[in-house]
């Protein structure tokens, strides 16, 4: 039993692979598949001038399709970039240069065709915008950064106000170490308000304030 | 008091901005054919196919090129405006039929009327480049020297023809 049954399924993988095969087959004869006919399609324009195709793309590149405008005549499908294309190979093979080419759209549709905007006057703020943006970012910047270097100029203690800091920070010293209840904390911070470390931080202010601008 | 003041005018200064650009429209692309000579070009004619039509012939008058196309649905919501000015007679009226079939374009003109003195036909685009044609319809105010004086993007509408197409051809039409 066992045997016969393994056979079974050893011949059915075999009539499967032969199947695959044969469509394969079906599909790779011309007329039969939708790839070669759909390849043969795409590939009319190309194969006429590879020459002429090479430079039609490089220039189109950096040509705006007036319809659909964020693409390039180049990647664009819509029918304008089409006609474009066109004119363009026509006039590579009546040997006109790039710059005539560009210049023959350019007079038909203006600078908008053109990715790279001419120096203009009227395009000098396009051009320039961005850096006059930056240097003046860079002046509020600088401005701002030494303005700050003044405010937080060093101020230097005298030996009195050194002596004091060192009493104020052994006092807090003292009340951390000592095991406390509240009431005891509340009858400390009275005493340090009418006590003398009090008047130190007024000290301190008003030095301050002598600095600031 | 400048510290505060700064940011509200720089904010002030970029809102100006923003606000000119949102209210421009990037579909309007200003032709670079305005106030220049019309391309000159010699096409046949739609209902008359043996007959060549120069653009030559029109020097002298004020005449209108209107780009249009029996593909195009947008020259469907504009065209009872032309054939209504045209009927006016305030100026003539000729069409550039662009990269279009001619039974099926002569079929359309009988649909919806004819207002074109004759229509010009432009098989594969070409004059259509030459006047810097992207989109259909498009019209032109052509001048008696032969110079482009006006480029309607998009339908020609009552608003465009009342506020500028008109009173620009009377204005034209008054000058030598």
């Amino acid at each position: 039993m066992m045997p016969q049954h393994f056979a079974f399924i050893y011949d059915n993988r075999g009539k499967i692979a032969i199947i695959k095969i044969c469509l394969i087959i079906l599909l790779l004869l011309p007329g039969f598949g939708w790839t070669q006919e759909e390849a043969y399609k795409e590939a009319i324009p190309v194969a006429e001038d590879p020459e002429v195709e090479k430079r039609m793309l490089v220039l189109t590149e950096d040509l705006r399709c007036l319809v659909c405008q964020n693409e390039s005549i180049a990647d664009s499908r819509a029918e304008f970039s089409n006609d474009i294309r066109r004119i363009i190979r026509e006039q590579i093979k009546a040997n006109k240069t790039d710059a005539e080419i560009i210049d023959f759209l350019v007079d038909r549709y203006g600078d908008f065709v053109l990715y790279n905007p001419p120096m203009k006057t009227t395009t000098v703020l396009l051009w320039f915008g961005p850096l006059i943006m930056f240097l003046i970012s860079l002046w509020v910047l600088i401005r701002y950064l030494k303005r700050r270097r003044i405010q937080i100029e060093e101020i230097s203690l005298t030996e009195a106000d050194e002596k004091k800091i060192a009493a104020l920070l052994n006092e807090k010293v003292e009340r951390l170490q000592e095991p406390q209840d509240t009431s005891e904390i509340l009858m400390k911070q009275k005493k340090t308000v009418n006590g003398s470390p009090q008047k130190t931080p007024e000290v301190l202010t008003n030095e301050n304030e002598g600095k600031k601008i | 008091m400048m510290r505060y003041l700064a940011p509200l005018f720089a904010f002030l200064v970029l809102a100006v901005f923003l606000f000119a650009g949102l209210s421009l429209n990037p579909r309007q692309v200003p032709s670079p054919l305005i106030d220049k000579p019309a391309p000159e070009f010699e096409l046949y004619n739609l209902h008359e196919p043996d007959k060549l039509f120069s653009s030559k012939d029109n020097l002298g008058k004020v005449w209108l090129l209107n780009v249009w196309a029996s593909w195009c649905v947008a020259c469907r919501d504009e065209h009872p405006l032309l054939v209504q000015l045209a009927k006016s007679g305030i100026v003539p009226v000729y069409g550039l039929n662009y990269k279009d079939e001619n039974v099926t374009a002569r079929q359309w003109l009988r649909l919806y009327g004819d207002p074109y003195v004759t229509s010009l036909v432009d098989p594969d685009g070409t004059v259509g480049i030459d006047y810097g044609v992207y989109g259909v319809p498009e019209t032109y105010i052509i001048d008696k020297q032969g110079i482009i004086r006006h480029k309607q993007i998009g339908p020609v509408t009552v608003d465009s023809l009342r506020n500028k197409i008109i009173p620009l051809i009377m204005e034209l039409q008054e000058q030598t």
